[in-house]
């Protein structure tokens, strides 16, 4: 589904090499994790794939079930099924939660050449799956994530999530600040979305969230590569001996 | 009096050339008269004028207005129409008695300025560029007094009672050089209250002034939409002085226009009341030029009263939008709340914001503040609405919408709100094509 070939970027603002040559398939159907120490480049990774502004891809590819997806603006990327679960949700005084995601959910149907959602349908929709994510219909009514707890914010993404289907869902530490029923919340949404057509790259620092989404592989990322990939097993080293021994034996 | 610089007066009887002070005007000869005096010793406005540093008023003092085709309007629905409200229609500044209801409606009196100035009526002769007459000092606003001393017509309302629907004066455009000079006058009585809706434009150019007199407890609601004409130009003036316990509220939105003014004068002589003025514009000089002027005067010279400024601009292309807005908090007013917010977003290098806040304060007990700020689309938010598949230009109109949104929170009434919301959003729409 996803094929990220030699990746490399810099900043566009300064000569400074992000990622420095990233390789990754992802088959339809698998969840993989990636983990890493802070500033390894995960973020970055998952902005790249998104088409945030500010990075420069000075080499290698990223297709999209062969599509080349580097060369889209960010809205074409979501319609052709890319999702990126932000790490810092954005707040939008102003732009009411439902107005955002029926503006949403209607361009992607129209790009995709689909009928667009009526109000009666989009509401019913969005309340069923809002009440699986603990929303409220007052959550859904107020400004986009204006207000919003920590854990309020990584359950709206989610919930974007359920509403868009994304064929790659991308989640950058959607873990991270979580209490555990809030993790288990987020982990459930997660799971009832997994299919055989939707593949999910997940980034986190911490075992925990993978007990509860169990990924097919883990790659360890540093210094803007991919420096080892494995099994579930291999979260479970990260969790016991932190990344060092890793780092040493692939340096 | 100091005479007048030559530019000035040769300028002034310029514009004063082919106006005439109107026959027949029985007790408003007196007060045109005043007028028509004030405006000669204060010459008509130049942009030498410290007061009009940012907004030049040359189309507006020209002998003859600038030509400005009228809007096609088909493509929009007419606004307030879910509203039930007392029409009153005026066609390039002429009175349109077909178009418009009949002037009667319970909790008020409704007379036309050219009707009634034949008549006697006490209340009026009271207001009629009195307020405007105050509102001259400690600044001149020559263009009012050329108003008052040349109305050709307007609406009077002496509100007695709970106005149970709100009167609209609409203003249709016709003809590409029609002027015309309009003058309202509202009297709130003590405890009584009104909604005045304004919509449309009124002409190619023209000068509205609006005087509002409210009593002890009285309620005033103002919500004006300017219309869509590109070219026309504009000089409003809004003058309220307001009696204890009472309320003023005033919102105005602005889509397109090559020139408006707009002032608001108001002054707090009874306590404890409340004084918001609020308005939304959007310009694009793409295709027509785009300048906005809001020019606002609070005076407090009472005790424990509240005062209120929210203005929004998005500009583009060009645009310019200027803010000018003062509280002056006289000796013994205490307990004053002055609040003042202008703010600009720039949807581009090449539009213009420029902001004269001022504070002159002197009573101690007070709170006063006062910001502006000028501002671009906000790129995280853009990023985030984009990357759920939101397309980028109507990624950006979201942001727009969500900025004036907090001018339109100002507006009490939420069917007259959405109204004018709606009205944004069509204005956004009709641009993405
Ligand atoms: N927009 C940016 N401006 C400056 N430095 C950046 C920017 N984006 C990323 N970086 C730098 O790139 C490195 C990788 O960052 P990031 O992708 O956020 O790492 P991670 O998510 O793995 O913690 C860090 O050194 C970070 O400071
Ligand atoms: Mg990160």
């Amino acid at each position: 589904m996803l094929e990220i070939k030699n990746l490399h970027c810099k900043l566009e603002e300064e000569d400074k090499a992000i990622l420095k040559g990233v390789d990754l398939t992802i088959e339809a159907g698998k969840v993989h994790a990636i983990m890493g120490p802070n500033g390894s480049g995960k973020s970055t990774l998952s902005y790249v794939l998104s088409g945030r502004d500010g990075y420069v891809v000075t080499d290698g590819s990223a297709t999209l079930e062969g599509e080349n997806i580097l060369d889209m603006d960010p809205e074409e990327r979501a319609a052709a099924g890319v999702f990126l679960a932000f790490q810092y949700p954005v707040e939008i005084p102003g732009v009411g939660n439902m107005t955002f995601m029926r503006t949403a959910v209607n361009a992607q149907r129209k790009a995709r050449g689909q009928e667009e959602m009526s109000s009666a349908e989009f509401l019913k929709v969005i309340r069923a799956k809002a009440k699986e994510m603990q929303i409220d219909a007052d959550m859904l009514k107020r400004p986009v994530n204006v207000g919003f707890s920590g854990g309020e914010k990584k359950r709206n993404e989610i919930l974007q999530m359920a509403m868009l289907e994304p064929r790659l869902c991308i989640m950058d530490e959607t873990d991270s600040g979580l209490d555990v029923d809030a993790m288990k919340l987020v982990a459930d949404g997660v799971n009832a979305l997994r299919a055989p057509d939707r593949a999910f790259l997940v980034i986190t620092h911490y075992q925990r969230l993978l007990d509860h989404i169990a990924p097919d592989f883990v790659h360890i990322m540093a210094d803007g590569r991919i420096v080892k990939t494995g099994g579930p097993e291999l979260a479970l080293e990260v969790e016991k001996n932190g990344y060092a021994d890793i780092l040493a034996e692939t340096a | 009096m100091m005479a007048l610089p030559k530019v000035k007066h040769d300028a002034t009887e310029a514009r004063l050339e082919g106006l005439f002070l109107p026959e027949g005007v029985g007790w408003t000869a007196a007060a045109r008269q005043d007028a028509l005096a004030r405006l000669r010793a204060q010459g008509v406005p130049h942009r030498r004028d410290e007061y009009w540093r940012f907004t030049d008023p040359a189309r507006l003092t020209a002998a003859a207005p600038r030509p400005a085709a009228p809007m096609d309007l088909s493509d929009e629905a007419v606004l307030h129409d879910e509203i039930d409200r007392l029409k009153i229609v005026f066609r390039d500044g002429v009175f349109d008695a077909g178009a418009s209801d009949d002037l009667a409606v319970e909790g008020c009196e409704i007379v036309r300025l050219a009707e009634a100035q034949k008549t006697d009526l006490h209340w009026a002769r009271d207001i009629y560029g009195a307020l405007e007459a105050q509102g001259q000092t400690p600044v001149d606003r020559p263009l009012a007094a050329l108003n008052t001393a040349f109305a050709q017509d307007g609406v009077l309302i002496r509100v007695t009672g709970r106005v149970p629907r709100p009167v609209e004066i609409v203003y249709r455009h016709e003809d590409d050089t029609s002027d015309p000079i309009l003058h309202h006058v509202v009297r709130i009585e003590p405890g009584a209250e009104l909604t005045l809706l304004e919509t449309g434009t009124a002409g190619a150019r023209f000068n509205t002034a609006l005087e509002v007199d409210i009593a002890d407890d009285g309620r005033f609601h103002h919500l004006r939409d300017q219309g869509r004409n590109h070219l026309r130009q504009a000089a409003t003036h809004s003058f309220a002085r307001l009696g204890a316990r009472s309320v003023f509220k005033s919102f105005t939105l602005t889509l397109n226009g090559a020139l408006t003014r707009n002032e608001n004068v108001i002054a707090f002589t009874g306590n404890d009341a409340q004084a918001h003025v609020a308005g939304a514009a959007i310009g694009d000089g793409r295709e027509d030029p785009f300048h906005h002027d809001d020019t606002v005067f609070i005076t407090h010279d009472a005790v424990n009263c509240e005062s209120r400024q929210v203005f929004k601009k998005v500009l583009k292309n060009g645009a310019v939008g200027v803010f000018q807005g003062k509280i002056l908090v006289k000796k013994g007013a205490q307990k004053t709340d002055g609040y003042q917010i202008s703010q600009s977003l720039l949807l581009d290098d090449d539009s213009q914001f420029l902001a004269k806040p001022e504070l002159e304060i002197y009573a101690d007990d007070v709170a006063c503040s006062h910001g502006s700020t000028t501002g671009a689309i906000d790129e995280e938010a853009l990023f985030y609405l984009r990357s759920r598949g939101v397309p980028e230009p109507r990624a950006q109109d979201l942001l727009v919408l969500a900025f004036l949104a907090e001018a339109l929170l100002e507006i009490e009434d939420d069917t007259i709100a959405e109204g004018l919301r709606q009205r944004i959003e069509d204005w956004l729409d009709r641009r993405a094509g």
